[in-house]
């Protein structure tokens, strides 16, 4: 039992990060109908932008809101000057965009830190906290409750304030959208800004346990998308469910099967769900008449 | 041609546009005045909803000049020309299905900043009781009828000074489609000038103070609606008789 909890809280904590990555990547999938495979790298230069500033001698709270606002920065100049140009080029060519702006800030950051992994100081010390007989790490609750605030703010944001609001309506529908008078350019730069922030914040919070280098970006933006087509392409609730079962099933496959079988979890997870449930497992059906 | 520039709620003159290299608008001139109903009635694939579309700024123009109240907006990017009093009921409803009722109401004011928001929706609902009545509903669990409602309803929000309306009786019930043109004669007698594009010609040329005709991108007739009603060619070929 005391097993099975300790793989529970490690799957629920790397689940967090998924999922908040998941969500990142749900809302640019509604906003324009892109997958953004830079989503990962939202994570990275969070993580890899505190290393920097707190090597520089920044304190932890302002490094943290620097490397945030960078990681949002980052986020606009990759709508703005990356798929904005491209214009109304179909899905897949903005897709590749992406993967070219993924390496892109690979590169960037290659070039302007180095190639090492680093580590994070955790934020609340290192004592394990003894929970039945499981032993939980500090950096986990922050890691869990970050992910837990985040995704409560991302969804009242979408279901109460008008931005939100106009934000699906033009997921829903772009040229309806226009006709009603929301700025749709502004929309989509909104939504890239807010999931890089999502982004940012989980690399942040996460840097301490999972380490950051500057490749870090791919297997974590690969994770997000798997848990959000595994919760259901553009849906909010889908992504952070598909990030959570993601890292749940990573953990206890790690624990009770071998480490080894770990990365593939995900990957025969899409296999199963795209051939008996493509549209994944909470997939909206939504009801339209016409 | 100054003018009537400066009259006119809207003014389009040699507007041209593609979808790619197919050209739908071939060089096209209307004009809309203060207040007036104005039918644009044609045959499928004139190009009367690219025309709309065009107005609206969410398909470009390719050449032309479209004035709205004497201002040239022919550049101007869509969410402007809602600010400047253009509001569209497009074609097939288009409401934001998975929305609620009142959400699609409340977009519909996404461009104004004034206080008398609330007091608008409440007019709609008044207008609309069943859009009342059906508020916390996502609008996608709408009938047809209902979803025209609140398309409509969603473009008056936008407190229009020039308001398009794309076949608003397409696909509805008989009693529902006479609903909808008692509607659209209310808005004009509160004075909102009105762009109607319809397949019932009958029924819109029967309303309207003004008629077009459009064929293949381009106006071929044009005159009073009682006109037009009475003109062989346009019984002949929109009115089946």
């Amino acid at each position: 039992m005391s097993e099975f909890l300790q793989f529970l809280f490690s799957g629920l904590t790397t689940g967090s990060i998924y999922a908040v990555s998941g969500l990142g990547l749900a809302i640019i999938y509604n906003a324009s109908g892109v997958i953004n495979f830079a989503q990962g790298d939202f994570l990275m230069i969070g993580g890899m932008a505190t290393v920097a500033l707190l090597a520089a001698g920044v304190p932890l709270p302002l490094a943290i809101v620097l490397a945030v606002l960078i990681t949002v920065a980052v986020g606009a100049c990759l709508q703005r000057f990356a798929l904005a140009p491209a214009g109304d080029s179909d899905a897949l060519a903005l897709i590749i965009i992406t993967i070219g702006a993924s390496i892109f800030i690979q590169g960037i950051v290659l070039l302007l830190l180095d190639k090492n992994q680093h580590a994070l100081a955790s934020f609340s010390g290192d004592t394990p906290i003894a929970i039945g007989g499981a032993s939980l790490l500090p950096q986990s609750l922050w890691v869990m409750g970050v992910g837990a605030v985040l995704v409560v703010l991302v969804a009242a944001f979408f279901r109460f304030t008008l931005l939100g609001k106009a934000i699906r309506a033009t997921a829903a529908n772009h040229m309806a959208a226009q006709l009603v008078g929301i700025n749709t350019r502004f929309v989509l730069l909104v939504s890239f800004c807010l999931a890089a922030l999502l982004g940012g914040l989980a690399g942040i919070v996460a840097a301490p346990i999972t380490t950051t280098s500057y490749d870090l970006g791919l297997t974590l933006g690969m994770k997000g998308f798997v848990a959000a087509t595994l919760g259901g392409l553009g849906s909010a609730f889908g992504a952070v469910a598909g990030g959570l079962l993601v890292g749940i099933l990573e953990a206890m496959i790690a624990g009770y099967v071998s480490s080894a079988y770990k990365d593939a979890v995900p990957f025969v997870l899409i296999i199963v769900i795209l051939l008996f449930r493509p549209q994944g497992l909470f997939g909206g059906r939504v009801i339209e008449r016409v | 041609m100054m003018q009537t520039q400066a009259n006119a709620a809207l003014q389009i003159r040699g507007l041209t546009s593609h979808y790619g290299r197919i050209q739908v608008l071939h060089g096209l001139d209307l004009e809309v005045r203060p207040g007036q109903l104005v039918a644009l009635v044609g045959s499928n694939g004139a190009g009367k909803t690219t025309l709309l579309r065009t107005i609206s700024g969410v398909q470009p123009a390719s050449g032309g000049e479209i004035f709205c109240d004497g201002r040239l907006i022919t550049q101007l990017a869509a969410d402007k020309r809602v600010r400047a009093g253009i509001c569209q009921v497009p074609e097939g409803r288009q409401v934001f299905a998975a929305l609620s009722v009142e959400d699609n109401v409340r977009l519909g004011a996404y461009s104004r900043r004034d206080r008398e928001v609330e007091a608008d929706v409440a007019r709609m609902y008044a207008l609309f009781p069943i859009l009342g009545e059906k508020c916390r509903l996502a609008a996608g669990n709408l009938s047809g009828g209902q979803q025209q409602m609140l398309a409509i309803a969603r473009a008056l929000m936008g407190r229009p000074r020039l308001l398009l309306l794309d076949e608003p009786s397409l696909g509805l019930a008989p009693l529902l489609v006479e609903e909808i043109f008692r509607v659209v004669q209310q808005l004009r007698s509160e004075g909102i000038t009105i762009l109607l594009v319809e397949q019932n010609a009958q029924a819109a040329l029967s309303i309207a103070d003004v008629g077009y005709v459009m064929e293949t991108g381009r106006i071929t007739l044009s005159g009073s609606g009682a006109e037009l009603l009475g003109n062989d060619e346009v019984r002949r070929a929109y009115l089946g008789m």
